[in-house]
């Protein structure tokens, strides 16, 4: 039968209601034209704002940015030029959103195994933690969290020390750092805690924030996963011998992998790009950075377009190599 | 015949749509239109005391927004006739740019990188202002150099974060910015405690001071000024007929000052006043609003909306309103102030 059908196909094919050059032909118009219409737009648009005496383009990145940023990991300063004030922010992103996405992991697959115990107490609390996390807005959350810490931590000249150089206040928890061939280890001073290396109470409010609200989502795609293994898998693998966490960790888990990966790649990439709310309690990410940038030079449509660039390229990234790992984990070919 | 004519449709439509995308930007006269739409689009504040803050009821009331009434009272014969257009620091300019509103009466600072590369023209100054801290009095600093180390609240999208930059550079000093993007986050962070300092315009904070602490005699203004911050009202090149509209209202509004003229006497001194300079701001001489494209009262009106300068200082921000300042660099030129107008004639 199959033998049949091949056999078909090598000697007639399939009819072919149009030659290919007169598809190509087409094809080739079409592509022409949008690029026509978008070099059109843009055009047009340069040519508007050069008429309202609007400056744009892209140089001012080369200018020095003369605005400080508040925590950032690379070493920025004011004299530096715009581009290097956007990496710095688009660090601070990244540094917010790569423990963010570890932290949103490890909660989600807990709450996640918690909401199929078998343990009414904890079956509860797990459902009432999803309920309420991914029922609030995200903006809210980041909020209560900031102001919940800045009301409730002490006062910045009157630092709390929790151990040997080790100091927690509304500057955030100060701890000693390597600088420079030694230990940089912080002190009270009059106004704040100085020295040392700091975690705000900007970025734990993120931080915070962004993951417990991610890990509800992730909760509900490990538990889905873990249902989607029939049940038949489990007794199987019970009756062989092997412990719940046996089981759990060598048969259920490899399977339901295969339809959790996918769609928490989706809640990496949300988590990613709802960092950019960080700039509502005041966390320098790139958006901040751009926002301040783009008053500064009035260049609107240059700063979204990196903010735009910036978001795609994490986003790609993330999805690259999410994708490597679900073909680790998925079926693979038909044997 | 169908596929005929819907082809045909399409290609006018898009012939219609391309001659939209193409026409010029600013098809009419700025005046021609007010008159037209019969109100004004002017850009103000999302509320900021003193300058432009809505309230209860949504009524507009500050400098700005006086300003824009008297506007109003001159171009169209009516104060009410204002739409006000609430936009925060980061909308504002595009708003403009865009045409959204036909002038920016929105305490902002005129610099030269906004008066030369936005399409702008600032009209002239309404306020002097300067950019200062305001700190709780149990930190015990008395003046900006002793805040070292400190962390600094800031709203984004404001001259303040340059200026903040550029003080504590030339002074050798490190300071941490805590940027907000919102207002009511950035101050309700200093309030909490989060920051040891808060900037803005020395205006600004005397109104957080006043109206937002929960104990204002706990917080104090520093005295050290660390910029200039002439605020006015701006708009977009390319029509200098309501550029001068604009600039000639708030220049008629200091004249009146100047010569006495106050929203009680004004209607009294057009009947009986012999002075030739009051004549003329009157129009009871010279017709002087032949030559901005309105008429010979656009003065006399522009001052019965709002008062002279000096009253609408007083009733926003001066020592009686909230706000509680001084006159100082805002006082008329002969009063030893900044404030001058060229005369009208």
């Amino acid at each position: 039968m199959s033998v049949d059908a091949s056999a078909t196909r090598e000697t007639s094919g399939p009819p072919r209601t149009r030659p290919p050059l007169f598809a190509w032909f087409f094809q080739t118009l079409l592509v022409l034209a949008l690029v026509a219409l978008i070099a059109w737009l843009v055009s047009n648009t340069l040519a508007h704002l050069r008429e309202r005496g609007i400056r744009a383009g892209f140089d001012f990145l080369t200018q020095p940015a003369g605005f400080e940023i508040g925590e950032s990991w690379l070493s920025y300063e004011s004299s530096q030029p715009f581009w290097s004030a956007f990496l710095a922010g688009l660090a601070n992103t990244v540094r917010v959103a790569l423990p963010g996405i570890v932290l949103a992991t490890l909660l989600g697959t807990v709450i996640g195994l918690g909401r199929l115990s078998r343990n009414f107490l904890l079956r509860s609390i797990s459902t009432g933690c999803v309920e309420l996390l991914r029922n609030v807005p995200l903006l809210v959350q980041l909020l209560m969290w900031y102001f919940a810490l800045t009301e409730l931590l002490p006062a910045s000249n009157d630092a709390v020390h929790v151990a040997p150089g080790i100091f927690l206040s509304k500057s955030g928890l100060s701890f000693p750092w390597w600088e420079a061939g030694g230990f940089d280890w912080p002190m009270a001073g009059e106004l704040n805690v100085i020295g040392g290396a700091s975690v705000t109470p900007e970025f734990l409010a993120v931080w915070m924030g962004l993951s417990t609200y991610t890990a509800a989502f992730v909760a509900e795609t490990v538990r889905a996963g873990i249902q989607s293994v029939s049940a038949g898998q489990l007794h199987a693998a019970m009756s062989m011998g092997l412990t719940p966490r046996q089981a759990l960790r060598y048969i259920v888990m490899p399977q339901a992998l295969r339809v959790i990966v996918p769609s928490i790649t989706n809640q990496y990439l949300n988590l990613t790009k709802n960092s950019s709310l960080a700039v509502a309690v005041g966390y320098p990410d790139l958006v901040s950075v751009a926002n301040t940038a783009l008053n500064q030079t009035g260049r609107a449509f240059e700063c979204i377009a990196v903010i735009m660039s910036v978001y795609l390229v994490l986003s790609l990234l993330t999805s690259v190599l999410m994708n490597r790992y679900n073909a680790r984990v998925a079926l693979r070919g038909a044997g | 015949m169908t596929r005929i004519s819907i082809r045909l449709a399409a290609l006018i439509g898009a012939a219609g749509l391309a001659a939209t995308l193409a026409a010029p930007a600013h098809a009419g006269k700025t005046l021609d239109t007010i008159k037209q739409r019969g109100n004004i689009n002017c850009g103000v504040s999302t509320g900021v005391a003193g300058f432009s803050a809505p309230d209860s009821q949504g009524q507009w009331s500050g400098l700005d927004a006086d300003t824009c009434r008297a506007l109003a009272a001159a171009v169209l014969g009516d104060a009410k006739k204002v739409n006000f257009v609430p936009l925060n620091a980061q909308q504002r300019f595009a708003a403009l740019q865009s045409g959204e509103v036909d002038l920016l009466a929105r305490n902002t600072t005129w610099t030269l990188t906004r008066d030369a590369s936005l399409g702008f023209h600032f009209t002239t100054v309404t306020y002097y202002d300067g950019q200062g801290f305001l700190v709780p009095k149990k930190l015990k600093v008395t003046s900006a150099k002793q805040l070292k180390n400190a962390e600094i609240c800031v709203q984004s999208g404001t001259t303040n974060e340059k200026n903040l930059a550029d003080y504590f550079r030339a002074q050798n000093v490190k300071i941490k910015p805590v940027v907000f993007e919102g207002f009511e986050a950035s101050f309700k962070a200093f309030f909490a405690g989060r920051c040891q300092a808060y900037t803005t315009d020395v205006s600004g904070l005397a109104g957080l001071r006043n109206k937002e602490a929960k104990n204002p005699d706990d917080y104090m203004i520093l005295p050290d000024l660390i910029s200039k911050e002439p605020l006015g009202p701006l708009v977009r090149r390319g029509d200098d007929e309501w550029f001068a509209d604009v600039k000639w209202v708030i220049f008629a509004l200091i004249e009146a000052e100047e010569n006495g003229l106050t929203q009680a006497n004004v209607d009294e001194q057009k009947a009986n006043s012999k002075d030739p300079v009051v004549q003329r701001i009157l129009g009871t001489s010279e017709d002087t609003g032949k030559l901005l494209g309105l008429d010979k009262e656009w003065a006399l009106r522009a001052i019965k909306a709002s008062g002279n300068y000096g009253e609408i200082f007083e009733r926003n921000v001066g020592p009686k309103s909230v706000l509680k300042l001084p006159r100082g660099a805002n006082n008329l030129w002969s009063k030893g102030g900044l404030v001058y107008a060229p005369p009208i004639r």
